[in-house]
């Protein structure tokens, strides 16, 4: 057996963790705000957010580096304000990963947001609860199993992300070097005994990580008994 | 003494509101009117949950709407209570957090509702660990009661609170409604389709069609003028209770026409119980009768006629001393007995009573 190369499996976990919670602090406001609004603007933004559902990952990689790299609009102003350098860095890798997984975290919750209704937001209202306070008391613990599919959705598809990783981040070992590349670069490499171990840690690792998920959900349906 | 005042005007496409009351703030006020008609959307305007512009509204000396003024209070700071048609409570909290969901929003100035009255009142002591998930529906609706007490509101507001539940959860959750009646002091607003609910339980009857309160006043005065169903006429009596005859099981109760006999009443003496007399129930004659299984037999003036379905006409019968003239009786009768008995407004009969039945 070969020696694994677990840095870019502990670049991926980093990666992953990291984009999720950004996810879920982003996300959750604009799925509150789509579940809930009558605005007209609300299939312009739900468009938005579902096009990395449909487009190549090389395309959402290809404008970031167009818009992050030190040329770019973005990158130009943040690299004069005085911000490191986001192409080809870790940051690089987090806002193409968020992008890339928003659908994927956005939509379980507007969902898990839609299911609860009008009705139990009116009762907290008539029991003295404020907007923020029924969005907190009621919401969130209401439509919990909708963020912890978004979560483990988010979390399961950064991790396997490819396109977006290579354009935006490169290949630069224990920097932007994720398992996904690495395994790439093993096959390229004719180094199959590496690919073969890192794809058999993937897929035993997505399997744990739905079967806790659906474990949860199953969890959080006895507890409301 | 402080009243409840509103006044909500809105078109939304065909539906239209132009609702103005003012009512008593205590008891139990039930709006009735057919499906609709806006009983649901007046009652979500006045709780705030439904906000339209050109609404007042007005509790005491506190205005909770006033949108000459631009006076709109949100309404988790109005202090109200509201128990859906459908019992809506929290899934993710247990009986116990339900009910204190409320209670915990108040400040402790405000909290004069006892936990274990609010519990003991809608029976649900043995339910308080319990998760919502378990429990039936009229189980829920008195949960939903219960937190509803607790959040001690200024007003309560009831939409249909039994029409989602079947019988046996009906038959629940009206004793609790009984005690809520006697034991409440704060002003409640019960909305239904149903009149036997509403005359189970309210004081004062408001009536809405097509968005217009067509009519208010205390219950005994309006009942009798609705024009329900032949079948399905009735008025009700407040009487306090003279005496109970347990040999025969049943209780003498001293209304405006007289003693009149009723089912033994689980209530002491004195204390004063509603009753309800159908309409197809009470029968007239000229004279006396002596020789009759019929107990309750009374004199009383015919002060109106009314035709209701074709053979039948619905009398009004009021008490022949001339004190008590908001008492009714309504008494069913053929068109051909009234012709037969030669029978006109301000006569003196004798109305016969065949069945009472006490509703609270």
């Amino acid at each position: 057996m070969p020696p694994v190369d677990w840095e870019p499996i502990a670049l991926t976990l980093k990666l992953a963790t990291v984009t999720v919670l950004v996810l879920l602090v982003i996300g959750t406001p604009i799925a509150w705000w789509l579940a809930r609004t009558q605005s007209r603007a609300r299939i312009v933004v739900e468009s938005f957010v579902a096009m990395p559902l449909v487009l190549p990952p090389t395309v959402i990689g290809f404008y970031l580096l167009f818009l992050l790299g030190p040329n770019g609009p973005i990158g130009g102003a943040w690299e004069l304000w005085g911000g490191p350098r986001l192409v080809f860095s870790f940051a690089g890798l987090v806002i193409g990963s968020v992008l890339y997984s928003l659908p994927f975290v956005v939509q379980p919750i507007q969902n898990a947001f839609m299911a609860i209704g009008d009705r139990p937001l009116e009762v907290a209202a008539t029991l003295g609860a404020s907007r923020w306070d029924r969005f907190w008391t009621v919401a969130v613990p209401m439509a919990r199993r909708g963020f912890i599919t978004a979560a483990a959705l988010g979390f399961a598809h950064t991790v396997g992300e490819f396109g977006v990783v290579l354009m935006i981040g490169g290949n630069i070992p224990n920097r932007t070097r994720v398992i996904s590349i690495a395994i790439y670069d093993s096959v390229e490499a004719l180094n199959y005994p590496q690919a073969h171990i890192l794809s058999l840690i993937m897929i035993v690792f997505s399997f744990i990580v739905f079967l806790l998920v659906y474990a949860m959900n199953r969890r959080a349906d006895v507890m409301s008994r | 003494m402080s009243n409840i005042h509103a006044r909500f005007r809105v078109q939304q496409g065909a539906f239209k509101l132009d609702a103005e009351f003012t009512l008593p703030a205590k008891g139990v006020t039930g709006l009735f009117g057919p499906s609709g008609a806006g009983k649901t959307t007046l009652l979500r305007c006045i709780a705030g949950l439904l906000r339209i512009s050109g609404g007042l509204m007005t509790i005491g000396d506190e205005v909770w709407q006033d949108t000459s003024r631009g006076i709109f209070v949100p309404v988790h700071k109005r202090g109200i209570g509201y128990v859906f048609q459908e019992p809506s409570i929290f899934p993710h909290l247990r009986v116990r957090k339900n009910i204190l969901y409320g209670f915990s929003r108040i400040t402790d100035r405000k909290r004069a509702m006892q936990f274990r009255d609010a519990v003991e009142w809608t029976g649900i002591a043995p339910l308080l660990e319990r998760m919502p998930a378990g429990l039936s529906g009229g189980e829920r609706q008195r949960v939903a009661i219960a937190r509803a007490l607790m959040s001690n509101p200024k007003l309560l507001l009831m939409d249909e609170p039994l029409s989602s539940l079947d019988e046996t959860s009906r038959a629940e959750i009206i004793p609790c409604l009984d005690r809520l009646h006697r034991e409440l002091s704060i002003p409640v607003i019960l909305v239904s389709h149903s009149l036997r609910e509403i005359a189970r339980m309210a004081d004062t009857l408001m009536l809405i069609d097509a968005g217009r309160i067509t009519t208010i006043g205390p219950l005994h005065e309006v009942l009798p003028t609705l024009c329900a169903t032949g079948d399905d006429q009735f008025t009700v009596i407040d009487a306090p209770v003279l005496e109970h005859d347990d040999a025969y099981h049943l209780s003498k109760l001293h209304t405006p026409f007289g003693a009149m006999w009723a089912g033994r009443a689980a209530a002491e003496l004195g204390e004063i119980v509603r009753i309800q007399i159908a309409a197809r129930d009470v029968s007239v004659s000229k004279t006396r009768e002596e020789q009759s299984s019929i107990v309750n037999q009374f004199q009383a003036r015919v002060t109106a006629i009314r035709e209701i379905t074709p053979g039948h006409v619905l009398l009004h019968l009021a008490p022949t001393d001339s004190e008590n003239q908001t008492a009714t009786l309504l008494s069913m009768i053929t068109s051909l007995s009234r012709d037969h008995l030669q029978i006109t407004e301000g006569q003196t009969l004798y109305a016969r009573v065949k069945g009472v039945s006490i509703v609270r």
